[in-house]
């Protein structure tokens, strides 16, 4: 299931401004993969780029190729929403469907699609996606309450599952855990450990100790000075990237020199 | 020292000086914790000095109304809570307390005249708030009896056609304006000529179909239809307003939140964010309902009135109850009493089915709205 991505000369707009300039870099699959970087040097805008996400956002665009398994998201042809269904996201804050209850709230890729589905199989998608985002054996007995009254960790791993329920190839994460506390904060990341085996994961975030944590490979994202691109300084694996870095303006970020 | 801590709290945060002065020490009531407080049977027993005052001078000095006694009472109050209130509590809960008074008078203030509505139709509407009301027209009848059955179907029908008419106009326009425009040129001009169709007069919109109609069917022409499509002039802005408004409160993480899960932009509008602000759309539709329901001069103009029932909006004068009300009231015969209880009777009714409306659509936004607990 999990896909390699290949990103190509990327450059991405806000109408005329250039975002983030030039990034070429390959993101391998079953691992994953962390951006860092200071505020506003265009990882999340990055992020976003890898499953069109950043259409939603009005006179943004890209130039340059994304390939999903030799397929390029960028192509003439290739529908946005195909490939988000390929291409998960989970948001910074959590945002599970304030209508619906937990059991919706999971399997919402899936009716909101309008696809048939038997309904002990969908009993099953829900299981397996709450065991999956480890949240089963806390909800398990109120599945029909709704999903905003879960706690924030509650909640976002429940936007994980949600995730997950539609089996796509990649899982994006915007600083999936910047709003939680140290102990949901564990949790996602155990659960990030035990989600690489399937999906490749990139995970955008502000803590540089998580990065270390649970990344494979890293890739720091900075501004060449302000008003300029942000661009990818350096992509490497975590551990020389952390112990080792190759440039100079990761090692300063990364010892708390600056940022 | 804590005499002296207890004072740094109410000094300015500067670093601390040295004070040659010690302050004098306070009584203990006025600690700047600790206050001394108006009871509560005080406030109580000024109120009600207040009112019988009040009264007093109404019944001796001028007449007792409610208006003046309202305000009345509320000066006397006001001045003398103030009073007290700035002996006993010191400044800042005396302004606290007049201000409170002066809201509150001015609540009351603002339902009276809907109260006094209601009390007036209900007293004169009853007389003729029987079965015979709802269940007979006026064909045929002179003087007593008869009822406003026609009217209320008439009534009911051209509302319904309007509402079947707006309410996918303009959620659609809403839709339109909030998901698709993003701020385009269309939009602009769409929003600016809403607000404009909003202050539309009531008897333009009906003149306007009238004109419409006379392409179609021929000068004079009278049916429920063209009183829909004047009706519908008015509450397609109203809908559109209230539509969009209740839309652009639903956060843009759920509509992103759907997009990631590859949902489509048309089910993401339907399923989510309609879904979402469902329940704030039915109450906006309820007011544009209420709004045109009692509207009578693009009624007088496009579908007239008349005695018998006549369910076919499509041809025909029709009644309605706005109109026999109005014609109830304006043309009375000899005597004049049961066509002015008509005439009350009527309003009467609109005012029961505008809460109806009201309180169905209360039930079905409770339903629809947004879960909460664990």
């Amino acid at each position: 299931m999990a896909k390699r991505i290949d990103v190509k000369d990327l450059d991405m707009y806000y109408g005329d401004f250039l975002a983030v300039k030039g990034v070429t870099m390959t993101i391998e699959p079953r691992a994953v993969t962390a951006l860092i970087g200071p505020s506003g040097c265009g990882k999340s805008t990055f992020l976003r780029s890898l499953n069109r996400m950043h259409e939603v956002i009005p006179g943004a665009y890209v130039k340059g190729e994304v390939l999903v398994d030799d397929q390029n998201l960028y192509a003439p042809g290739v529908d946005p929403v195909g490939v988000r269904r390929r291409v998960g996201m989970v948001f910074q804050r959590p945002n599970p469907f304030p209508t619906m209850s937990i059991y919706d709230n999971v399997v919402a890729g899936v009716k909101l699609n309008s696809k048939r589905m038997k309904k002990s199989d969908m009993d099953d998608l829900v299981e397996a996606s709450l065991k999956g985002a480890n949240l089963w054996s806390e909800v398990k007995d109120r599945l029909a309450k709704p999903g905003s009254g879960l706690s924030g960790g509650q909640q976002q791993r429940l936007c994980i599952a949600r995730t997950i329920a539609v089996k796509p190839d990649v899982v994006l994460m915007d600083e999936p855990c910047s709003a939680l506390d140290p102990i949901s904060t564990l949790a996602i990341e155990d659960l990030i450990n035990d989600l690489k085996s399937e999906y490749t994961i990139v995970i955008v975030t502000h803590n540089m100790q998580q990065a270390a944590r649970v990344s494979d490979m890293t890739g720091f994202f900075n501004l060449e000075a302000t008003g300029q691109p942000g661009r990818l300084v350096e992509y490497d694996d975590t551990q020389k990237i952390f112990s080792n870095p190759g440039q100079k303006a990761t090692e300063d970020y990364i010892s708390g020199r600056f940022g | 020292m804590p005499d002296a801590d207890l004072h740094a709290l109410d000094q300015p945060a500067v670093r601390p000086v040295p004070q040659p002065t010690p302050a004098a020490p306070r009584p203990p009531t006025d600690t700047p914790l600790l206050h001394r407080r108006l009871p509560r049977f005080a406030t109580l027993g000024m109120l009600a000095a207040s009112l019988a005052v009040a009264i007093l001078l109404g019944l001796t000095v001028w007449s007792l109304n409610p208006v003046a006694l309202l305000l009345e009472t509320a000066v006397l109050y006001g001045v003398a809570v103030f009073v007290t209130s700035s002996v006993v509590e010191g400044r800042r809960n005396a302004v606290d307390r007049l201000v409170t008074v002066v809201v509150t008078t001015f609540f009351l203030l603002a339902l009276l005249p809907l109260v006094s509505v209601l009390i007036e139709v209900v007293g004169q509407g009853y007389q003729r708030f029987d079965l015979t009301f709802f269940t007979y027209s006026m064909r045929g009848v002179v003087g007593a009896g008869g009822g406003a059955y026609a009217a209320i179907v008439g009534t009911l029908i051209i509302t319904a056609l309007t509402t079947a008419v707006s309410v996918p106009i303009g959620i659609l326009t809403a839709v339109y304006l909030v998901e698709y425009s993003k701020g385009g040129r269309l939009g602009k001009v769409l929003t600016f000529f809403v607000d404009v169709m909003t202050g539309i007069p009531s008897i333009v919109a009906g003149l306007f179909a009238v004109a419409l109609f006379v392409l179609f069917l021929g000068p004079g022409a009278r049916a429920g239809i063209i009183g829909s499509v004047a009706l519908s002039v008015l509450m397609i802005p109203v809908v559109v307003r209230s539509t969009e408004e209740m839309l652009r409160l639903v956060p843009n993480e759920l509509r992103e939140a759907s997009y990631a899960l590859g949902v489509s932009r048309w089910r993401t509008i339907t399923k989510v964010v309609l879904r979402t602000a469902v329940a704030g759309i039915v109450t906006g539709v309820t007011l544009a309902v209420a709004r045109i329901i009692g509207e009578t001069a693009p009624l007088l103009v496009t579908v007239g009135t008349t005695t018998s029932t006549n369910t076919n909006p499509f041809s025909g004068r029709m009644a309605t109850l706005p109109v026999f009300s109005y014609y109830e009231y304006a043309q009375p015969g000899i005597p004049r009493e049961p066509y002015l209880d008509r005439a009350w009777a009527a309003a009467l009714t609109l005012i029961i089915i505008v809460m109806a409306l009201n309180l169905i659509a209360r039930l079905v936004s409770r339903i629809f709205a947004p879960k909460t607990g664990r």
